[in-house]
């Protein structure tokens, strides 16, 4: 007998007493009123930076987040007119983790965020790119759209496809194990910054 | 009730791997952890830190009553058709790259872990905090195979490399202040600058500059899991630190070990845990971090994906149709941070790696009444349990049931002693056995009354049964007295 017609076998005695049929109860909540300042005040709570510039000001905003000559991880299909001249570009091409961690900052692009809660969700598409790049880098640049923002969770998971890798980020990694005091980049990136389009 | 052992039939855990058994009784264990004021110090700051936090977020959400009914229903149908879903998960699995291997206990589950380790020709395994992992001692089993495995968690890192022992789900080194842990770097991080000081952040960035370097040169993690999808066969690992990203990311092969019960049935019912989940545990709308992967994916992340599934008493828990209820657990803590005894006894005291009442009523239940027969008494059945639980779990039911479950079994150590040693403990402790007299009474009376307490208590009853998020009020009323 494999173990797996054991375990199989040993649930199905379990419930041999006959198992009632269950209803889920969904009045929940399952959309919200679409609110960007609640977005960038979740965010802000996170000490996530939020920036709110037009499409045409992406570069310079993140000209202004980096040091002159900094260098930049990004991901194949990032719009290049997100990066300003003064920055030195690494489009990932299967960088190795040692280029990818030396890098001062990642740009991505998102593919949702959540207003209610203050979060960004990455899922792999060409400009958001492998889940490394945004892990290693001390600096995560993320650029939303306003429509790619929804006011809450379920919205979220209704426009996210559940085979692809998915990063939920609300905020920088963070840690409370030592006398539950905040302490950001424990691990991933020590500074998130969210560029917020119109 | 005797063990039952027959392939096929609901079995509990095996005794002599693992971590479920303590080795005496809860109020012997207790009374040290009574004895220790800096444990007890910590360990409140902590547990009233958690419940103000969570009480703030809990209140933002009008429909918080809305979303446990559905959490609790939820995990319910989960259970009630866990074969035919588990089958399904396996399917979903396999289909996306990944191989799925069933263990019917701890011991099957570390051969199987070990097995897999030693095919990828590696000695040391990076890991992300897991209950499960810690349940079966998988640490234990690794080293016993030859192989290290490193805790990469800030708080499981402190606790191995103190030589200790988990004490909170949540924050497992709770009961280490900033001087302790500086001193356990110290002593046991290689390469440490001694000149560090305890202040958090150094400590943190000390931990992170040791682990950057095992992340980025560790070919295999293994992680537990919190949900996992039937109908898709995704896997979703919540955190805060960002350590579990690095081990779900970073390495070739991936070994993930998950019970049973963990199985959700569609994609949409993470729609009602993520709300739930961080809330209720940390306090939080969202933790820092959620990660979600099905099988493998081409050119991202490890290439190879084992999925353990794991019985290891779960069968023995589900078989009983009143403590089942037991298995929809999210493992979020807040039963523990309003819990007045897990407040002044601490975590240790359970035996257990599932400690507060969760693990009173959760670890008896898995490894059989006779090898914990004292935790069912490890409460005042005050409620404040249940009032918290977002899956709603009636705790105080399921102690009571076992209670008589363990006045049954006759074995050691017998009925009568625990209800002394439990009584004993009490009495030692008034303001506790004032608190759990007048709880009792009150839980007693709202049981029978619904909610027809006179003002000001009507409040707390009625409370229970519908309106506004009920921890709150318990957890005020706890807290002014
Ligand atoms: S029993 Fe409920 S409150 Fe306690 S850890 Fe489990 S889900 Fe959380």
């Amino acid at each position: 007998m494999s173990s797996r017609d054991v375990v199989l076998g040993r649930l199905r005695a379990a419930l041999a007493g006959g198992t009632e049929p269950v209803e889920v109860p969904r009045d929940y909540r399952h959309t919200g009123t679409l609110d960007l300042d609640q977005l960038v005040q979740r965010l802000t709570d996170y000490r996530a930076h939020v920036h709110r510039v037009a499409e045409a000001a992406v570069a310079d905003t993140i000209a202004g987040i980096l040091p002159p000559g900094g260098t930049v991880v990004v991901p194949p299909g990032l719009p290049p007119a997100w990066l300003p001249p003064t920055v030195t570009a690494l489009p990932d091409d299967g960088l190795d983790n040692a280029r990818i961690g030396a890098a001062d900052a990642v740009v991505t692009a998102a593919a949702v965020a959540i207003a209610q809660t203050g979060t960004v969700v990455l899922d792999g598409s060409p400009d958001q790119g492998r889940r490394v790049l945004s892990l290693l880098p001390d600096r995560h640049i993320c650029v939303v759209r306003a429509d790619q923002v929804v006011a809450t969770v379920p919205e979220a998971l209704a426009r996210l496809t559940p085979h692809r890798p998915l990063t939920w980020i609300s905020g920088p990694s963070a840690t409370s194990d030592i006398e539950l005091i905040r302490v950001e980049g424990v691990h991933g990136p020590r500074l998130l910054h969210v560029l917020l389009l119109p | 009730m005797t063990r039952r052992t027959f392939l096929g039939m609901p079995a509990t855990a095996p005794p002599g791997v693992g971590h479920l058994r303590g080795a005496e009784s809860f109020p012997a264990a207790a009374r040290r952890g009574l004895a220790d004021p800096q444990l007890r110090r910590n360990l409140r700051h902590a547990t009233t830190t958690i419940r103000a936090k969570s009480g703030g977020v809990i209140a933002e959400l009008p429909d918080w009553e809305q979303l446990r009914a559905a959490g609790a229903a939820i995990k319910a149908d989960t259970l009630a058709r866990l074969p035919e879903l588990l089958e399904q998960l396996e399917a979903r699995v396999t289909e996306a790259g990944g191989v799925v291997h069933w263990a019917a206990d701890a011991v099957e589950a570390n051969r199987i872990v070990t097995d897999l380790v030693r095919a990828t020709g590696v000695d040391r395994v990076i890991k992300v905090k897991s209950m499960a992992t810690q349940e079966i001692g998988l640490n234990e089993a690794l080293v016993a195979a030859g192989i290290t495995p490193v805790e990469t968690d800030l708080a499981e890192l402190i606790v191995q490399l103190g030589g200790d022992r988990p004490s909170h789900i949540l924050v497992p080194a709770i009961h280490r202040n900033r001087a302790e842990i500086r001193e356990i770097f110290l002593r046991e991080m290689p390469g440490v600058d001694p000149t560090l000081t305890d202040d958090p952040t150094a400590l943190a960035a000390a931990a992170r500059r040791f682990l950057r370097q095992t992340f980025l040169s560790t070919p295999v993690a293994v992680s537990g899991g919190n949900f996992a999808v039937a109908e898709t066969g995704t896997l979703a690992v919540v955190e805060s630190e960002g350590n579990g990203r690095m081990c779900l990311t970073l390495p070739q092969t991936l070994i993930t070990v998950l019970g049973v019960e963990k199985v959700v049935p569609t994609w949409r019912d993470l729609e009602v845990f993520l709300q739930l989940l961080p809330r209720a545990s940390t306090g939080e709308r969202m933790n820092p971090y959620t990660s979600m992967w099905t099988g493998v994916t081409p050119g991202d992340g490890p290439q190879a994906f084992h999925l353990v599934l794991l019985d290891n008493g779960r069968s023995a828990v589900l078989a009983d149709e009143v403590g089942r209820q037991a298995l929809r657990c999210i493992r979020c803590s807040a039963c523990l941070n309003v819990c007045p005894v897990y407040e002044r006894a601490g975590g240790h005291a359970y035996g257990s790696v599932y400690p507060g009442p969760i693990g009173a009523v959760l670890s008896p239940q898995l490894t059989g009444i006779e090898d914990n027969a004292s935790l069912p008494y490890a409460s005042t059945l005050c409620g404040a349990c249940y009032d918290a639980c977002p899956v709603k779990i009636n705790i105080p039911e399921l102690l009571v049931h076992l209670r008589a479950e363990a006045v049954e079994s006759h074995r050691r150590p017998t009925a009568e002693s625990i209800a002394m040693a439990a009584a004993a403990y009490a009495m030692d402790h008034p303001r506790l056995y004032a608190a759990g007299q007048r709880a009792a009474r009150l839980s007693r009376f709202a049981g029978r009354r619904g909610r027809g307490l006179p003002p000001p208590l009507n409040g707390w009853t009625g409370s229970r049964d519908l309106p506004e998020p009920p921890a709150q009020t318990f957890r005020d009323w706890w807290a002014d007295r």
